[in-house]
């Protein structure tokens, strides 16, 4: 793979990698596919009627890991892509996404992708996605990613979702939603952080349709200088089921956070419950971590990374 | 050593600390008065949370009065809090870490816990949040004041909001804090179990300093009543 300096930081940014990942993967860079590998129980197959892949993995597959990173260096390329994953019964996988962008000229570059999980009966998923930014000294080109996910859960299906978005993304609105069967379980942890002019859109939307499934989203938000956040979360209860949503921001400087929590129950059953806090970092944690010999500023970063990282 | 000189403070006119002068030398010092007595207002003047109308705060020959709550604990000054801070996100271990050094490893880390009497493997990675009791993070917060390992460590009453079992297991703690510790310990305390195995008593009352002396003299007065105030 012949991939430059700039494309390797992206990928330790999104991926965590700094060499070809173990198991089943995708690298798309600069609009095409890069790099490939499939394996016994994953097959990665190129979409032909629009961009994008579908990924489907064998009922039973057992702990194995799917990486389908995008990294953009080239100034000015939008992109939309489809990708479809299809996870097999009784399996247990781990999807690690993720998207980089290094903006070096400009013109805006965009990522919009669109992601759909048909996890069959009783799968278990945990996807991780992290979105990452960057451009060059003196240059105007936004970063923008509009990622959309779509999530169908099975009879006792789980999936796990952790999203990042800590640095460099200008403008964002992300699509979460999702249908749930008989006993299936989604556990959304979403951890984002804005800055300078960055406006972050975040809407969630999940049926409960099965008996006793369950929903719980957590998302913890850092918005800086005149950035601003906006999330929602819309929970239908239509079974016996249990929905937890969670909105904690810590707002800074002259940031607007804005929490819209939508709960509808359509079942006598349904226990729905929506937390919403925004609010500045407390003082007396700033002064506890400066007797711990940090300074102001110091205990400020601890305190935001831990906040953002430990969700 | 810990000088206080003429040290006052006061809020709208009213008067919290009424020129409190007072040299700290010795190993165990204990801090006891009637609630708004001005105890932990004094304690925080000294860690420079609070800073003082007037007076003068000199530490090993040095003046620290101007300086910042950051540079006091570099300088070796801890402050162990009376209702210890929560955060989201940070860990029992992220703070623990930051309390002994960068450096420290994380088999020290753990003994600190196990000092304390607490499972180190059970907590060292569980959240410094709401989930945990509050005589699970008091104890955690003395664990911190060990690992610091400062020269001077103040503790604004850690009996505080805590049951009567963690109570017990809070004066072993204490005793063998007193005993391991190179460095002086201040606390502010009313309980008498503290009070008894301390070098000294003061006495703080309507923001003045009643009494200072060895816990021999002090502690018989408080007992007796003799003091002009419950402890």
């Amino acid at each position: 793979m012949a991939i430059d300096e700039i494309q390797k930081t992206l990928l330790r940014q999104v991926a965590d990698l700094d060499s070809l990942p173990v198991g089943a993967y995708n690298i798309r860079s600069n609009g095409k596919t890069e790099s490939r590998n499939v394996t016994a129980n994953i097959d990665i197959v190129s979409k032909e009627d629009v961009s994008g892949i579908d990924i489907r993995i064998k009922p039973g597959t057992m702990h194995e890991s799917v990486h389908i990173p995008v990294i953009i260096s080239e100034t000015g390329l939008k992109e939309l892509v489809y990708n479809d994953f299809y996870i097999g019964e009784n399996s247990d996988v781990t999807i690690i996404a993720g998207c980089g962008i290094h903006n070096c000229g400009n013109s805006d570059s965009a990522h919009n992708g669109v992601h759909t999980f048909f996890v069959g009966k009783n799968a278990k998923v945990k996807y991780i996605e992290k979105h990452y930014g960057e451009s060059d000294e003196g240059t105007t080109g936004k970063r923008l990613m509009n990622p959309t996910t779509v999530v169908h859960l099975d009879e006792g299906a789980q999936m796990i979702m952790e999203t990042a978005q800590i640095a460099g993304i200008d403008d964002t609105e992300r699509v979460t939603n999702a249908d749930l069967a008989k006993g299936a379980k989604l556990e959304i942890h979403e951890s984002v952080m804005t800055t300078g002019e960055q406006s972050a859109v975040s809407k969630f939307t999940a049926d409960l349709n099965g008996e006793n499934c369950s929903c719980d989203i957590i998302s913890r938000t850092v918005a800086k200088n005149n950035s601003k956040q906006h999330f929602t979360s819309r929970l239908n209860g239509n079974n016996v089921c249990a929905g937890h949503s969670e909105c904690d921001s810590i707002i800074m400087d002259n940031a607007v956070v804005l929490a819209t929590p939508e709960l509808e129950a359509s079942s006598t059953d349904a226990s729905l419950i929506h937390e919403a806090a925004i609010g500045k970092i407390a003082g007396e944690q700033i002064i506890k971590l400066m007797t711990l010999g940090l300074t102001e500023k110091e205990a400020e970063e601890q305190i935001i990374k831990g906040f953002l990282m430990g969700n | 050593m810990l000088e206080l000189k003429n040290i006052c403070y006061s809020v709208s006119d009213k008067q919290i600390i009424s020129d409190v002068s007072l040299t700290l030398n010795d190993h165990f010092v204990a801090i006891t008065g009637p609630n708004g007595s001005g105890k932990s207002t004094l304690a925080k003047i000294i860690a420079g949370i609070v800073t003082p109308t007037s007076g003068r705060i000199i530490f090993n020959g040095e003046d620290i009065t101007d300086l910042s709550i950051t540079e006091r604990a570099n300088r070796g000054i801890s402050y162990a809090f009376q209702q210890p801070i929560r955060f989201k996100g940070l860990t029992v271990r992220d703070l623990m870490q930051l309390a002994a050094g960068k450096d420290a490893k994380y088999s020290e880390l753990c003994d600190y816990l196990v000092q304390v009497g607490l499972p180190a493997k059970e907590y060292i990675r569980r959240g410094l949040d709401d989930s945990l009791s509050g005589g699970e993070i008091k104890r955690i917060e003395i664990a911190m004041a060990f690992a610091r390992s400062s020269e001077l460590t103040i503790f604004d009453e850690p009996e505080a909001g805590i049951d009567l079992w963690s109570f017990q297991k809070l004066i072993q703690v204490f005793k063998k804090m007193v005993n391991e510790t190179a460095g002086n310990i201040l606390i502010i305390s009313h309980q008498e179990r503290i009070l008894d195995f301390s070098d000294k008593i003061i006495y703080l009352k309507d923001g003045s300093v009643e009494m200072y002396g060895d816990k021999s003299e002090i502690l018989p007065q408080l007992l007796s009543g003799t003091a002009g105030g419950s402890v």
